[in-house]
């Protein structure tokens, strides 16, 4: 909201510069986003008045004026159209400055234009930085003092100070509001708005009835007759609402608009010829439709509360009038409207049509429901003073008002919650400057009736933010909080997923942090179509439509961004949720996922530039699996998976034999369709899996040696070298400590459709030597299996 | 005797003349060995006179022993001159580059969100997280925003399914913490929350982290002091930090915490809009019905809960000038917090 600080000050006017009000706001809590001059910075213009007004000899447009500034006559040649003698209009002499924002302010000199002598200039509203755009000069009042500064006239040295007030303090919403804050602040009264009753000059009523009794508590009506809606809007207010940030519309709206930033009541006009039988207000019908001032017409929903006549909506109640009544150039009667809707019935509504008004932003926060009497009154005051026209009897109806709310404060809950220490006396000061009424007050509680204006206060924590905010908050002292004595937990049973991460950056990998949901197209793409993935309802775009059931698109389309670049040499990681529709379950599974692609080392001097291949990411994630399940017997099976090559694809199972994930090979036509020229290796885990850790158990140590012996096979190619480890393992007895395939060999040497592979085994044992007797026997079971299992033969 | 000196002579000179290790060894053999010449000489000393044996033979000896000397001498020198020979051709260029995998890195927002755990850890909290896909209950309802409050209008929601939205901020982890455990509570929680809002300043997706300390005798002056000294951890200054009244539906009292500047120190700059104050976290006493609501027993209990976005305690530390460099994963960016 924008204030205008002259207007506020006349309200309460504190002994502070606008700077010192701007941050007393801030720290009460009504935050001060900026301030802003009203007007141009000038100096030497002044109220003059046109005394006589000649056609130029030589130009149609131009006007030869004699203008008396107060120090005598000037001569002036001026292009306004509205330039007419016996106006009073801003005059700047010879040696005024206007600042235009240019380097230079623009300085009035005499001049010649077209032949004849101008001795200074008639300003525009434009010209005076007091709006936008103008088709002539600034006409001031009649009684405008000639010769008078028009700084001091126009009270221009004013500021419009921006306030960014949170959704609690509607009350605020208005200079009367403000002023109130200030008051507190400074502790200083506020001066009184003194608003006199308007009597009625004639009998006519318009019949009023509230069918939604709690949406709109109370709803007053009034007739005026007789409007001048030729009449212009003073001065004074077009400046007052420009400064608060509304332009001058009509008198009416203007009025309306000026009662709403005074006092904050919302408050709407109809042409009363429009009207018909009696105003009801009530919720919308099925479907009923009603089309806005804005043109717009909408189809209601049944929670909306509307003012209606006997025949139609006539408007949307808090929200906007309708068009068919709205005040025109034709309208003569006019019926004012001055309402208290509930918050509740507001709230959200206009958010719902896609739409924010004044009225609604002020409704939905909340409005003093005392006010509505007054406002009609202040209004009707100030129509009557620009338009004429006769008023009628306030017509008024009430539904379920709200009673005045009574709230308790314990007082021992202010030390505990703001950990100060605070005199009775005090906070009973505080409050009362609040307009809290004390009902009661014991040595342990205080009972108060809270005004209507402060419809946020309702709990014992309300009046407890009070108290902070007006001792304020940096008076509170700081302590630490740590008056704990329970350690933090760190459970050795799962790894800090800091280390993983760290482990990944020591590999290479650098990590990156995708969007969680991503382009359909390239799920699809990725994941395949047999899953469907969670759709939002509204996303940013199509892009950004569905929730990634997986971590490899964003790893990919991170790589093919960067290869874009020039970059192809890349590994990446990311952890994060995925998020999967498992029939009316939503599963959201936190997983580790990554890729690499490139060259196997840097670009250097002495490698040879080696592509990476499956056993580099396979390698890779083993060392990362060594990290917190050191021997947990991982298992690595050939699998088909969606997105991966069919060759060059492995499950990882976890010790129990649970699938944690897959690795492998980029599936070509995804490569292709991405555009990506080198092949990428990925892998996509569940991170629970992976930070899985066991706390290590200490065994003794051998004294006696180890054992080893070398076992070379020839063995159908078809045979996993996974296969062949799980043989071996299974029949090198029970003091088997290492077991490496050092050699795999295919090639000329070798019958083809087979392989060679040579194994390292290692055998101790924990309190004697092992005998070669025992070793043969054992290598002779193994070579026996896997003869039998895979026609395996010793090679020669 | 003749013979001895000149053959003496002759192999000093050979010796002198080799030219290396096994040349020398050679001449070794050739004059000392068990064929050597002076061998053959002293074998010929019976040849002699017997009183002139004793003499010829001393004189033998001790041309040995200079010969040994002068072999022993040559060899060290040879000795040190292979060795720097072989030094010599031995040298390569120490600067080229050595031989190894490039490290990787962390994205900034990580390594943001692990400064904050670290410094939070070591005050005793522990560190939670929750479910970014959330139901309204837990995103709103229970943080004491009703279905039409006007603080809705300010999470511009992404719904999934009526009733299922994606999370807005990380305050509902504070709710399944204290729903599903007894207080007291000290916890944080970061994590990534989703908002329906794309331009300049605003990314669909961002980090916040929530803290929550629920206890018996905790005060806004305890929330004042943690700030305040997080604050000053994370950043490693002293700069002020001041609490302004504020409004959020779950914290009462609540505030907005600014801190001086630390572009400027406070004089006022571009990054904080010359106004010498960074609006970094929102933060306040746990209101009374979200305590209630989540079944801790506010006659006992009270507590405090903030809330901060990580990407802007990231740009603010590490000078990024544009919030949405952190989605696009450009490397060249992301190497830079390497």
């Amino acid at each position: 909201m924008i204030i205008c600080e002259s207007w506020l000050r006349e309200w309460v006017n504190p002994d502070f510069t606008t700077e010192e009000l701007m941050t007393r706001l801030t720290m009460a809590g009504l935050e001060v986003d900026g301030v802003s001059a009203v007007a141009r910075e000038f100096t030497g213009i002044v109220v003059a008045e046109v005394e006589a007004v000649e056609a130029h000899p030589d130009a149609d447009k131009l006007r030869v004026c004699q203008v008396n500034d107060g120090s005598g006559v000037h001569q002036v040649v001026c292009g306004a159209p509205n330039v007419r003698a016996g106006m009073k209009a801003p005059f700047a002499q010879i040696g005024a400055e206007i600042n235009t924002g240019e380097d230079k302010p623009f300085k009035i000199k005499a001049a010649k234009l077209r032949g004849v002598e101008s001795s200074g200039m008639l300003c525009s509203a434009e010209e005076l930085g007091l709006a936008e755009s103008s088709d002539g000069l600034l006409e001031l009042a009649n009684d405008a003092p000639v010769g008078t500064d028009i700084r001091t006239y126009l009270s221009l040295d004013d500021a419009s100070i921006e306030v960014d007030l949170t959704p609690n303090r509607g009350d605020c919403l208005s200079v009367a509001g403000i002023a109130r804050e200030v008051g507190v602040i400074a502790k200083q009264d506020v001066t009184a708005l003194d608003v006199a009753m308007v009597p009625a000059t004639h009998q006519d009523e318009f019949p009023v009835k509230i069918t939604a009794a709690d949406e709109c508590p109370r709803y007053l009506g009034r007739i005026i007759r007789n409007v001048n809606l030729g009449a212009e809007t003073p001065l004074w207010m077009q400046e007052k609402l420009r400064r608060s940030g509304l332009r001058s519309i009509d008198p009416i709206v203007d009025v309306t608009n000026f009662v709403l930033m005074e006092l904050g009541q919302p408050m709407h006009a109809f042409d009363f010829s429009k009207l018909e039988g009696g105003i009801e207000v009530r919720l919308a019908g099925d479907k009923e439709k009603i089309t806005l001032l804005d043109g717009k017409e909408v189809e209601m929903n049944p929670d909306t509360l509307v003012i209606a006549d006997a025949s139609q909506p006539v408007a949307m109640a808090g929200i906007m009038g309708g068009q068919y009544t709205a005040v025109s150039d034709s309208t003569r009667d006019v019926f004012l409207e001055c309402a208290y809707f509930a918050p509740l019935a507001i709230a959200g509504k206009a958010r719902g049509y896609g739409m924010h008004t004044d009225a609604s932003h002020r409704y939905e926060r909340g409005v003093d429901h005392a006010l509505q009497h007054r406002a009609m009154e202040r209004a009707t005051g100030l129509l009557l003073s620009i338009v004429g026209g006769e008023a009628g009897p306030v017509t008024e109806a009430v539904g379920n008002l709200p009673e005045q709310a009574r709230v308790s404060l314990r007082y021992e809950q202010v030390g505990r919650q703001l950990g100060i220490s605070m005199e009775k006396a005090e906070i009973k000061d505080i409050f009362a400057r609040l307009g809290l009424q004390v009902l009661s007050d014991s040595e342990s509680e205080i009972h108060l009736a809270v005004p209507s204006y402060r419809f946020d206060i309702a709990i014992e924590a309300d009046l407890i933010e009070e108290i902070a905010r007006i001792y304020g908050y940096d008076n509170i002292p700081l302590a630490s909080g740590n008056n704990s004595t329970k350690f933090g937990r760190a459970p050795e049973t799962k790894l800090d997923i800091s280390q993983l991460r760290n482990h990944l950056v020591a590999l290479g990998y650098q990590e990156i942090i995708s969007y969680s949901f991503i382009d359909p197209a390239l799920s699809d793409l990725v994941c395949g179509t047999a899953t469907r993935p969670i759709r939002l309802q509204n996303p940013i775009s199509e892009e950004m439509a569905v929730m990634r059931g997986s971590l490899l698109p964003g790893l990919l389309q991170t790589l093919q961004y960067n290869a874009n670049r020039q970059h192809e040499r890349l590994r990446l990681f990311e952890t994060g949720l995925v998020f999967q529709k498992l029939g009316e379950e939503t599963r959201q599974t936190a997983r580790l996922g990554g890729l690499l692609s490139g060259r196997r080392n840097p670009k250097n001097w002495n490698n040879n530039n080696e592509i990476s291949d499956f056993y580099d990411v396979k390698g890779d994630i083993e060392s990362l699996l060594d990290l917190g399940a050191n021997g947990a017997g991982f298992q690595f099976l050939a699998t088909e998976a969606q997105g991966y090559h069919p060759g060059q694809c492995a499950e990882v199972r976890a010790a129990d034999g649970s699938s944690i994930g897959v690795i492998g090979a980029l599936h070509p036509s995804i490569q292709r369709a991405m555009g990506l020229d080198t092949v990428v290796y990925l892998f996509e885990l569940d991170l629970a899996a992976v930070l899985a850790a066991e706390i290590p158990v200490a065994s003794e140590l051998s004294r006696y040696p180890e054992v080893s012996r070398d076992l070379a096979l020839v063995i159908d190619e078809s045979v996993s070298s996974g296969a062949i480890s799980q043989l071996v393992r299974e029949n090198a007895g029970e003091f088997l400590v290492g077991l490496q395939i050092f050699d795999v060999y295919q090639g000329d040497a070798v019958t083809k459709g087979k392989k060679s592979v040579a194994l390292g085994l290692t055998w101790q044992h924990p309190s004697r030597t092992l005998s070669d007797e025992e070793i043969n026997a054992i290598i002779s079971s193994c070579i026996n299996a896997l003869q039998e299992q895979f026609n395996a033969n010793l090679r020669n | 005797m003749a013979d001895t000196e000149s053959l003496l002579d002759e192999a000093l000179q050979a010796i002198e003349e080799a030219a290396d290790e096994r040349s020398l060894d050679d001449l070794r053999v050739l004059y000392l060995g068990k064929k050597g010449s002076f061998t053959e000489l002293l074998k010929g000393l019976g040849k002699l006179a017997p009183e002139d044996r004793p003499a010829a033979g001393e004189s033998i000896n001790l041309a040995k022993k200079q010969l040994q000397g002068a072999i022993e001498k040559r060899k060290l020198t040879l000795v040190a001159a292979a060795l720097d020979a072989k030094l010599g051709a031995e040298k390569i260029d120490v600067t080229l580059p050595g031989r190894r995998q490039s490290a990787g890195g962390l994205h900034p927002i990580t390594i943001t969100t692990e400064r904050i755990k670290k410094i939070f850890m070591a005050a005793g909290y522990d560190v939670a997280e929750g479910p970014e896909i959330e139901d309204e209950y837990h995103n709103f309802e229970a943080l004491n925003i009703p279905e039409h409050h006007p603080a809705r209008a300010m999470h511009d929601t992404f719904y999934v399914s009526p009733g299922t939205v994606l999370r807005t901020h990380t305050s509902p982890v504070q709710v399944h913490v204290m729903e599903s455990g007894e207080a007291p509570f000290r916890m944080i929680c970061p994590g990534r929350v989703y908002r329906c809002d794309s331009d300049l300043t605003h990314t669909p997706m961002f980090h916040q982290v929530e803290g929550l300390l629920i206890d018996e005798n905790v005060s806004m002056a305890d929330l004042k002091g943690t700030v305040v000294e997080f604050l000053r951890a994370f950043f490693e200054e002293d700069m002020p930090v001041r609490f302004r009244p504020s409004y959020f539906p779950f914290t009462e009292p609540s505030a907005e915490v600014d801190m001086g500047c630390v572009s400027c120190g406070g004089k006022g700059c571009r990054i904080c809009s010359h106004t010498g104050w960074l609006e970094v976290m929102g933060c306040g006493m746990v209101h009374p019905r979200v305590l209630e609501m989540s079944g801790v027993d506010t006659n006992k209990y009270s507590g405090f809960a903030f809330g901060m976005g990580i990407e802007r305690l990231a740009m603010l530390r590490y000078n990024v000038s544009d919030l949405r460099l952190y989605f696009e994963n450009d490397v060249r960016f992301l190497r830079q917090f390497n």
